[in-house]
């Protein structure tokens, strides 16, 4: 049985609830443990009500619990809304000055914690850092851990800062020792300490992974879920030559990035669905020219607006069909942190490759959630640019055709300025020499030549991945982010007795069908599991595969799955 | 050297005779010849529209693109390779209706390429419909009642700040090439707009009607003053300038892009180990046990 502590803290924007979650995350990773964490929060820049959750075990994680052994209330709000969530033997922490737990079933570990910090730094505002140092000390965690990552985390504002956060959460550290020891838990160990363990969220996972394949060029218009990938690549990018550019909107972002690719440069963009919706024209430029081009879109709670801050899987149809006329295209949805960053790197290969527009389907959720993983190998990342001339073929080349015909649909690739040839594309239907035509029989010949790009990419697409068990009952079906919640609530079932497939896709489209078909067909029933309300995974495989699967769960309130409610739905589906 | 056949035309010409375009190709041919450029060096990025087909009828690296979205495809163009001479075309209706938050854009960022806009005052591909240039008047199907208020779209560019503001005309083919030598030969981004009469479509703004208006600027005339470029740039009517309105030498986008100091983006090498000392930063690293 695998060993966890989970941890939550709550506040108002504003209070630093994400720099003492981060923080907590980063200190019990580096005990060992395997963390997942994720963040909870409205949009707004003060007030509210925002919380984060750590999840530490000694056994690798990949979604939340709902219930917590410690609780950090920054706010009386937190304790009013969470108090429920707290196990048997739980912890709250709050600042007794200010907050009241009485009557609240959980060991109540009042700290004055404003006063401490004052007492001990002069100063009221680190006492977050008294916080964080009862919340480790209760753990069980000694202290030097916490010690070195605010150390760290503090680095950049300099001495005082670092020495007073050290002081402040000695202080509660020591406080809660002295005065709650009953409190204090075994530690969690680490089973097999692992080094090389990095801290990294679904955004950054995805950001290096289009950096390491080789993205020279971004273009992003700001919108949550995918800020922070143009924001890191944009800071990070700059040491290692990679130009990224907030343009005036989405559709110069697209069509910037199309303009890149064409020059010939590994380009890309990221955005929500609402940008994507006005990109959905530069989507079939993309398409039309051949342009390879990567689209991250963060899905997030639509429509319109939505629930800015929350999470979806409400976009899988409009990447599959959006855009006007029919184009090739792939739709890529990684399911881990850890499948960000490889996923990136196929999303390039295979643009160029095929020379189509690539489609990254993340969400709110997988962008923000942050997990221990083993660093990636870079030595592993392979580029592969395709059918693009090399400068020596091009010095030979007599003329040129960019849209040549070929017997897979690719034409080889020309930069422009290599050699003397002439590159020339176009957005209205053309012939092979890129020039503008109107003639029937050169449409059909095109249109099937940029559809025929679909079959190599179908051949080569990853099917989706599937954990079989001997007799199974029931096969769960999933795709994207919801695959840690799905995983731990199959192994939840089956401690209550009921045999359960899972099958969670990856590489999405174009559809693998083939594969769907004889995996769907070795159980009576699937459950499609999906962070949307109308079950759109659902009916692209009835569409592609004939099979209606039995049933489906569905969520659509903004937050993701936890494994417990995805194990209670199905208990009674199987019922 | 390239000449005039050089750059002849790559397909069959579309456009009504008679039509202005025609003068701008000849006058845009002209220009290339003149500086020297060989087709290879040269990537034309045009939209839709009649003056988004410009590209087709001269032999060059084409990129003809959607309707409205010419100068995000150039700027990003331009970026990944700033060897090329970059020339982005379009019509009124592309470039100031659909395309008018990235002409602004294009203005204020700056980036080295050339920017010429076809100005009929009509939507011709479309079949004659009022464009943000038509006259205040101006009767289509779209506008039975007249078009109303015109944009200035050099007074814009003045506002802007863009650092090359001209206005030609496409019957006086002397004096486009000279100003499209000029934009492109100027760093920055150039703006010209051309006057071009669309005979089919626009019976209002005819030949006739803007020979009898366009005068060229004064020599003594200094388009480094921007306030009164601004004011040269709102005029139009019984008389209408041509020549360089407005020019300033702002710093030039990509050249203040670190990533292009050593040689341009497509010339870089791509490499994955050197991210490393990213992952490493990423790391946790475990205290050692001192126990
Ligand atoms: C998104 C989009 N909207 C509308 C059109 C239809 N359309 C094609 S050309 C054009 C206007 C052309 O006017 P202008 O840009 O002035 O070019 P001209 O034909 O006058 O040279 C329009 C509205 C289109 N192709 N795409
Ligand atoms: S419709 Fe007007 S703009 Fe188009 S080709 Fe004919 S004359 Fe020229
Ligand atoms: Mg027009």
């Amino acid at each position: 049985m695998p060993a966890e502590i989970n941890l939550m803290v709550g506040g108002e924007a504003g209070q630093g609830v994400q720099t003492i979650g981060f923080i907590l995350a980063k200190t019990l990773s580096r005990a060992g443990l395997f963390v997942f964490a994720d963040q909870d929060y409205e949009s707004r820049i003060r007030g509210g009500h925002n919380f984060y959750r750590v999840r530490a075990s000694d056994s690798e994680v990949q979604a939340l619990t709902e219930e917590m052994d410690i609780l950090i209330a920054i706010d009386q709000n937190t304790i009013e809304f969470h108090h429920s969530e707290i196990r048997e033997q739980g912890v709250i922490i709050f600042d007794q000055d200010k907050v009241r737990a009485e009557g609240k079933k959980a060991n109540l570990l009042g700290i004055p914690l404003e006063r401490l910090s004052q007492e001990k730094t002069s100063n009221k505002l680190m006492a977050n850092s008294v916080a964080i140092g009862a919340a480790i000390a209760v753990g069980g965690y000694e202290f030097a851990l916490l010690e070195q990552t605010l150390k760290e985390h503090f680095a950049h504002l300099g001495k005082d800062i670092i020495d007073g956060n050290v002081k402040a959460a000695r202080a509660g550290y020591d406080h809660a020792r002295q005065q709650s020891p009953g409190l204090v838990r075994p530690r969690i160990k680490a089973l097999n300490q692992a080094t090389d363990m990095m801290l990294l969220n679904g955004n950054e996972s995805l950001a290096l992974g289009a950096m390491a394949a080789g993205c020279k060029f971004m273009a992003g218009y700001p919108m949550t879920p995918t800020t922070s990938i143009i924001e890191y690549m944009a800071d990070k990018g700059r040491k290692f030559n990679i130009v990224v550019i907030q343009p005036e909107d989405e559709i110069a972002a697209i069509n910037m990035a199309v303009g890149a690719g064409f020059a010939g440069v590994r380009a890309m963009t990221a955005t929500s669905g609402d940008g994507f919706a006005l990109m959905t024209e530069g989507y079939g430029l993309a398409g039309m020219t051949e342009t390879p081009v990567v689209i991250v879109l963060g899905q997030r709670s639509g429509p319109a607006v939505g629930l800015p801050t929350r999470t979806e899987q409400g976009e899988l149809g409009f990447a599959i069909y959006g855009g006007s006329g029919e184009f090739p295209r792939a739709v890529l949805a990684p399911c881990t942190i850890e499948d960000a960053f490889h996923t990136a790197v196929r999303a390039f290969n295979l643009a160029e490759k095929y020379q189509i527009p690539v489609v990254i389907l993340t969400d709110e959720y997988l962008a923000t959630s942050y997990q221990t993983v083993k660093k990636f190998d870079l030595s592993q990342v392979k580029i592969d640019r395709g059918q693009l001339i090399s400068d020596e073929e091009a010095s030979r080349l007599n003329g040129y055709k960019r849209h040549q015909f070929t017997e897979s649909g690719i034409s080889p690739r020309l930069m422009p300025m290599r050699g003397k040839a002439l590159v020339v594309t176009d957005s209205d239907e053309h012939d092979e020499t890129g020039h503008t035509i109107d003639d029937a029989v050169m449409r059909n010949r095109m249109m099937l030549k940029r559809l025929k790009k679909s079959d190599g990419l179908n051949s080569e697409f990853a099917k989706p991945r599937l954990y079989l068990k001997p007799d199974a009952e029931m096969t769960l079906v999933g795709w994207g982010s919801s695959f840690g919640a799905i995983n731990e609530a199959a192994q939840m079932v089956e401690k209550e007795g009921l045999r359960v497939n899972v099958m969670q896709f990856n590489e999405i489209w174009p559809f693998p069908a083939q594969a769907v078909t004889s995996a769907l067909s070795s159980t009576k029933r699937s459950v499609v599991i999906e962070n949307n309300a109308t079950g759109q995974l659902r009916r692209l495989i009835r569409a592609e595969t004939g099979i209606l699967a039995s049933g489906g769960i569905l969520k659509f309130d903004g937050r993701p799955f936890s494994p417990k409610q995805i194990a209670t739905q199905l208990s009674k589906e199987a019922a | 050297m390239a000449s005039l056949t050089d750059y002849g035309p790559a397909m069959e010409i579309q456009w009504c005779p008679g039509c202005g375009n025609f003068g701008i190709l000849t006058a845009m041919r002209r220009a290339l010849v003149a500086l020297g450029l060989e087709p290879h060096q040269v990537l034309m990025v045009s939209g839709i529209g009649q003056a988004g087909k410009f590209p087709h009828y001269l032999h060059s690296h084409v990129f003809n693109g959607l309707h409205g979205r010419t100068l995000p495809v150039a700027t990003a163009a331009k970026i990944a390779n700033h060897e090329l001479t970059v020339i982005a075309v379009g019509g009124d209706g592309d470039g100031y209706g659909e395309g008018g938050n990235h002409f602004i854009n294009a203005m204020t960022r700056n980036v080295n390429f050339t920017y010429m806009v076809h100005n009929n005052q009509v939507y011709a591909l479309t079949k004659g419909q009022a464009s943000p240039t038509s006259d205040p008047g101006f009767v289509t199907k779209t506008t039975p009642e007249g078009a109303w208020a015109p944009l200035r779209p050099l007074a814009l560019a003045v506002a802007c700040d863009c650092s090359f503001v001209a206005r030609s005309f496409s019957a006086d083919i002397d004096h486009l090439a000279n100003i499209i030598q000029l934009g492109i030969q100027h760093k920055g981004f150039a703006f010209i707009e051309v006057l071009q009469p669309c005979v089919s479509f626009n019976h209002v703004n005819t030949y006739e009607w803007y020979q009898k208006r366009v005068y060229k600027l004064e020599k003594d005339y200094d388009p480094t003053n921007r306030v009164a470029a601004f004011s040269k740039a709102l005029e139009w009517g019984e008389r209408i300038p041509l020549g360089v309105v407005y020019r300033n030498d702002r710093p030039v986008y990509e050249e203040q892009l670190g990533a292009l100091r050593t040689s341009p983006l497509v010339k870089q090498g791509l490499d994955p180990q050197q991210f490393e000392e990213l992952l490493e930063e990423l790391t946790v690293q475990p205290l050692k046990p001192h126990r």
